[in-house]
């Protein structure tokens, strides 16, 4: 699946977007956030306080117990500051 | 009847809010109110002069997130259009940042419906604001009460 990373998420990993395949046993949003915290120390920077990290699948907000099965893209973000 | 059109733009250039307000009454002779609010850059606040903003915005989300929000409003209230524009890029004090227009037979529908576009906008619309100051450039933090206003338009 895609993943797709915004604002200072993005600054921190260093990229804007890849391709991941997360075991079977990664099966929320959550759990996924915790799996690429664990990748390197980019990604643990940026998701160093998952309460604060935002999601959309396939392009509408998701809580983080949302399941990702499916989902070609997933995205991570900080809260919103449109408007 | 004639039904209603939903103008939604994200784009960088600037826009003439006299002129869009024209391209949503064009023609038409059952409109008897049309609400505009104008978000525009500020120079910074209290101590803290900022020289610009910048705008990040996740394309494919915000046109389906903005369009859902329009679609809503148009069925929640009787309006005759709407129109959301939002730039996005760098965007200097005394800017515009974003339009929203409603139009409607009587004032109630336009003020209501043009409070929830923009509650939504500042609550949930996937963009990103940076600013640029003294110290540099930074990311600005939401606000918790953007939330709460956007949360009061929900149905119980």
């Amino acid at each position: 699946m895609k993943v797709k990373y915004f604002a200072w998420v993005r600054e921190r990993i260093g990229k804007a977007e890849e391709t991941i395949e997360p075991p079977a046993d990664v099966r929320t949003v959550g759990e996924l956030i915790g799996w690429l915290a664990r990748r390197g120390e980019t990604y643990a920077y940026a998701f160093e306080t998952p309460r604060v990290i935002r999601a959309a699948i396939d392009h509408a907000h998701v809580k983080s117990d949302a399941a990702i099965s499916g989902a070609r893209e997933i995205a991570f973000f900080p809260p919103m500051t449109g408007g | 009847m004639m039904t209603g059109a939903v103008n939604i733009r994200i784009q960088e250039a600037d826009f003439d809010v006299a002129r869009e307000i024209a391209a949503l009454t064009q023609g038409r002779k059952d409109i008897g109110a049309v609400v505009s609010f104008s978000g525009i850059c500020r120079d910074g606040e209290g101590n803290e002069a900022i020289s610009a903003l910048t705008l990040e915005h996740y394309p494919d989300m915000a046109e389906a997130e903005i369009g859902r929000h329009a679609e809503s409003a148009m069925s929640r209230w009787p309006l005759t259009g709407l129109t959301v524009i939002h730039r996005v890029g760098r965007i200097t004090p005394g800017e515009n940042i974003v339009l929203v227009l409603t139009a409607s037979a009587h004032r109630q529908a336009a003020f209501e419906a043009a409070e929830f576009l923009m509650d939504y906008l500042k609550a949930n619309a996937p963009f990103w604001k940076s600013e640029e100051g003294a110290k540099g450039k930074s990311w600005i933090e939401a606000r918790d009460h953007d939330d709460a206003a956007a949360a009061r338009w929900t149905k119980s």
